[in-house]
């Protein structure tokens, strides 16, 4: 890694400026002359009938452009995946939960839109609803889509080894049920979309996405245009997490009201219809038991889940399976078998959020395994050590781990913890606690069934040579991936980071499936890396013709070039470019050949230097049913140590001290890597602490507002001790893997093992609130 | 019924007619085009449209423009001064502050607020300033170590 000049350095971010000076320009930032508001009608009710939609009124009011519902907007069928197409744009028949979309309007201004939503009449026929998933898998259930009886949505069952005949050799079983809480991925900026026709005739859609390549199939589907004149942007984006994955209502309404009016329409999410409109975390309960050898050799795993999915698929086919393809690892096992369901319920739809489908299931999973390791007598770190996977090792369901710093990061967290110390040894209140994870660095197969490239790039440098622009249909979010990309293009190419530029989050520059499943940094930057080394490979094949020396000799790093490690015999090439730039500011200078002047040759010799690279991941995984989810070219993995105070009084549960270590492969920047780990922790100890999404009994939100719904301020984050492991992944771009949602998976099983700790009370519920902590803790005196 | 107001933003004084229910955050960015102000909730909860008024941050959610009427407020894009970025901002760049960068205004301005107050604030107290700025990306700590880190600066310490 000696040799790197650019990647594993600690470059501030490309875009911080311009978000520290509130320059950078966010969906709801932008503006139109003549653009038009609009709103959305949303349901009241739970599960209802619509008898009747009357819209004559909203016509006539002064101000009003455009109404539409079903009726205007037709009965698309459209979702995630294409089997579980689910969704129409706009209620028809009935709707099935509170915020479910029932008409839209454009006006002259946001107060007349909001009016006019007042004016649409609508008549329903109140059903019964349904919001429990227990409840809602009962007979004579109220169904929510009458194509799937019972209320299930999928289900999942698998089995890889015997799990009954293993367990039957076991010397310990142990069993062990959690329930998690709907979870809001509370980004801090609401959805946004800003939809009109430019001159052409072409949808532009700006709006607020992690995947640009799937908005743009979806809306030229649902509204009907030929995707060739669909034109998707992403401005900067405030945070996502995964429930900015599919496209929005928002978005289909204003592409829709934008063809109606040929006005520019723009809309943005109220942060009440945030959480109505949710498509992230699902509520899970877990059922699982572990089976070991007296040694503590892991032998069989019995998971069984069911998911809460609320009233819509998004991507909760996916989500059911992971929620056992991710216990596949890191652990070896002799048995796993699993069965999961995802159910209907009258609630607003749950999609993908980080560390999708596989964090409640770790949760429980890690928590089974402090358990175990107890009853056993063995330190939960050494039981965890005793059982790890390797490098090369693959899971009992078919997944490679190509790469695995597991035992390190293991090792790191207990050194830099002091577990040694501290495990056993801390007074009544004080506690400590482990637990490990891993996750895919990009899924290894496309939402849709297709052969297409997953990502593509185009880099294309300035014909004075001077800056190298990446073009890319890639989503920065936030997460860092247009920094990312411009390291390894400088990296590659051998220039400083200064000398690129990174567009990115278009559909016009290149196919990108976009921010989801960790997959960016290694399949965009693997496109990235080749266009770059297409690029470079010209500049020296030119070089060499012009110098008479072999391209193989021609090495680029820091902006020069060297032959055989030597400067050459530039000068014609040098006195050529400034003698084309006379009077300009920056002549090249020194004692080397620049690769300005380099890259101006191949101008000159070739025209535009462009270089394009492409990736897609090799066919991966087993052949079984479902194999396709939980595949990915590489695994991230960490481990992370949690030490807490807990109030015996009253519950009250402090987090003192974190200690994470995550094994990305190599660490493209150093400073990003630590930042995705410490946001991931502070997600974590939200969800495990009091992040919970209620309801009352008609099915409307509680606490749909960030005063009521309470995330991670900075007065509950400890500073966590961040440790980089890099194992150098032989199938990521110079060994990248992913980090910006495995770091998540241990915080919530690491936070309840050191409340265990300190109190001696297992919660197998979440949120642990001081109430729920305080009851457990009484009833456990009681007994 | 609109209204006359005048205030000063980002040290020019603004003259302007606004309708009595507007907020100071709408004024901001639709009738100025200030549109580092961010707008995350309207409801006080996120602190992404924090601005400086007077002196104290404040969300300007929730505050009318009319209220602003004849005073100074600072929004993020008046912080740097001839194109030099404040301490506070080339901190945040540096110390990896900034992810998805939706909160960094109202971040940034509350911080500089605990600054001028308290020139070397305890951690505890850096904290506490910024507990009413959410941020989702970050888990707070390197928005914390580039607020220690400009303090220190501010005040001609050593910075580590």
């Amino acid at each position: 890694m000696s040799e790197l000049r650019v990647l594993n350095t600690r470059a501030p971010r490309i875009d911080a400026p311009a978000k520290a000076t509130g320059r950078a320009k966010y969906s709801d930032d932008l503006a139109m002359p003549g653009m038009l508001h609009a709103a959305i009608l949303q349901s009241p009710l739970a599960h209802a009938k619509i008898l009747h939609i009357d819209t004559s009124r909203v016509r006539k009011l002064p101000g009003v452009k455009s109404v539409i519902t079903a009726k205007e907007a037709g009965l698309v069928k459209y979702g995630v995946s294409p089997a579980r197409y689910d969704e129409t744009l706009f209620a028809f028949d009935k709707v099935r939960y509170v915020g479910d979309e029932v008409a839209a309007v454009a006006a002259v201004d946001q107060a007349a839109a909001l009016e006019a939503l007042d004016l649409i009449k609508v008549d329903y026929e109140e059903l019964p609803a349904v919001f429990d998933m227990f409840d809602a898998m009962k007979e004579g259930a109220p169904l929510i889509h009458d194509e799937f009886p019972g209320n299930v949505n999928a289900e999942v069952h698998q089995e890889f080894g015997d799990a009954e005949a293993a367990m039957a050799q076991c010397d310990l079983v142990v069993d062990h049920t959690f329930l998690s809480k709907r979870q809001d991925a509370a980004f801090i900026e609401p959805h946004s979309c800003l939809a009109h026709f430019d001159l052409d005739g072409r949808l532009i859609l700006y709006t607020s996405t992690q995947v640009p390549h799937y908005v743009m199939r979806t809306v030229a589907m649902v509204v009907q245009i030929p995707v060739g004149n669909v034109r998707v942007v992403k401005p900067y984006v405030g945070g996502g997490f995964g429930p900015k994955s599919e496209a929005t209502p928002l978005e289909m309404s204003c592409a829709f009201l934008a063809r109606e009016t040929g006005k520019p329409v723009k809309m943005t999410y109220t942060r009440e219809q945030v959480f109505l409109h949710s498509r992230a975390r699902h509520q899970f309960y877990a059922e699982m038991s572990l089976g070991v050898k007296k040694d503590g050799t892991m032998v069989a795993l019995k998971n069984k889940a069911i998911l809460d999915g609320g009233a819509y698929t998004s991507f909760g086919i996916a989500t059911v399976y992971y929620s056992g393809s991710l216990l596949g690892g890191p652990y070896k096992l002799k048995a796993m078998k699993y069965d999961g369901w995802r159910v209907y319920t009258n609630k607003p739809a749950c999609g993908a959020q980080r560390g999708h489908g596989g964090v409640a299931h770790r949760a429980a999973f890690e928590q089974l395994l402090d358990i175990t390791a107890e009853k056993l007598g063995i330190d939960p770190i050494e039981m965890r050590l005793n059982n790890i996977m390797t490098t090369g090792d693959v899971t009992i369901n078919e997944l490679d781990m190509s790469s695995l710093g597991m035992k390190e990061c293991i090792e790191a967290v207990r050194d830099g913890s002091d577990w040694k110390n501290k495990k056993g040894k801390l007074p009544k209140g004080k506690g400590i606690g482990t637990a490990c994870g891993f996750f895919v660095s990009g899924a290894g197969y496309p939402i849709y069934r297709s052969d297409t490239y997953h990502s593509t790039v185009v880099i294309k440098v300035s014909e004075d040579g001077g800056v190298a622009t990446v073009l890319t249909g890639s989503a920065e979010i936030g997460q860092g991936s247009d920094t990312a990309m411009a390291m390894i293009a400088a990296e590659t190419l051998g220039i400083r980071l200064s000398d690129v530029r990174v567009v990115s989050g278009d559909t016009d520059l290149s196919v990108d499936l976009g921010a989801y499943s960790s997959r960016q940094t290694l399949m965009t930057g693997h496109a990235t890396k080749e266009a770059a080394e297409q690029i470079r490979n010209k500049i020296a094949s030119y070089l060499a013709q012009e110098m008479d020396s072999d391209p193989e000799s021609i090495t680029f790093a820091d902006g020069i070039v060297k032959f055989d490690g030597k400067p050459g015999n530039f000068e014609k090439i040098r006195s050529m470019y400034i003698k084309e730039h006379r009077g300009w500011t920056d002549p090249p200078s020194g004692e080397f050949l620049t690769f300005r002047e380099a890259a101006r040759l191949a101008f000159l010799k070739g025209g535009t230097l462009v270089g394009t690279g492409k990736y897609k991941p090799p066919r991966l995984g087993g052949s079984y049913k479902g194999a396709a989810v939980g595949t990915s070219p590489a695994y991230g993995c960490s481990a992370q140590v949690v030490e807490v105070s807990v109030d015996m009084e009253t519950g009250e549960i402090t987090v003192d001290d974190m200690t994470d270590a995550h094994d990305c492969g190599l660490a493209v920047n150093r400073t990003q890597v630590e930042g995705q780990m410490q946001g991931s922790l502070s997600m974590g100890l939200g969800e495990c602490l009091f992040e919970e999404v209620k309801f009352d009994s008609r099915g409307r939100i509680l606490n749909a507002s960030l005063g009521e719904y309470r995330i991670p301020t900075a007065l509950d984050m400890p500073n966590v001790k961040t440790i980089i492991v890099e194992s150098g992944e032989p199938n990521g771009p110079y060994g990248a893997k992913e980090v910006g949602e495995g770091a998540i998976m241990p915080t919530i099983p690491a936070i309840l093992n050191a409340i265990y700790d300190a109190t001696g009370v297992r919660v197998n519920e979440l949120p642990v609130s001081s109430e729920r902590l305080f009851m457990a803790m009484k009833k456990q005196q009681q007994q | 019924m609109k209204s006359i107001i005048r205030m000063t933003v980002n040290g020019e004084s603004v003259e302007a007619a606004v309708e009595p229910n507007r907020t100071l955050t709408q004024f901001l960015r639709e009738d100025l085009g200030l549109t580092g102000t961010k707008h995350g909730c309207g409801l006080g909860d996120c602190g992404a449209c924090t601005v400086i008024l007077d002196g104290s941050a404040v969300n300007s959610c929730l505050v009318l423009a009319v209220q602003a009427n004849g005073r100074e407020v600072l929004t993020i894009e008046g912080l740097a001064e001839n194109g030099k970025l404040h301490p506070l901002q080339d901190a945040f760049v540096e110390k990896g502050a900034i992810q998805c960068g939706f909160c960094t205004p109202g971040m940034i301005l509350s911080a500089k607020a605990l600054l001028d107050s308290t020139a070397n604030p305890t951690e505890t107290e850096i904290r506490t300033a910024i507990s009413g700025n959410l941020c989702r990306c970050t888990g707070y700590q390197k928005i914390v170590q580039a607020i220690q880190t400009t303090a220190q600066a501010l005040q001609g310490t050593e910075v580590s």
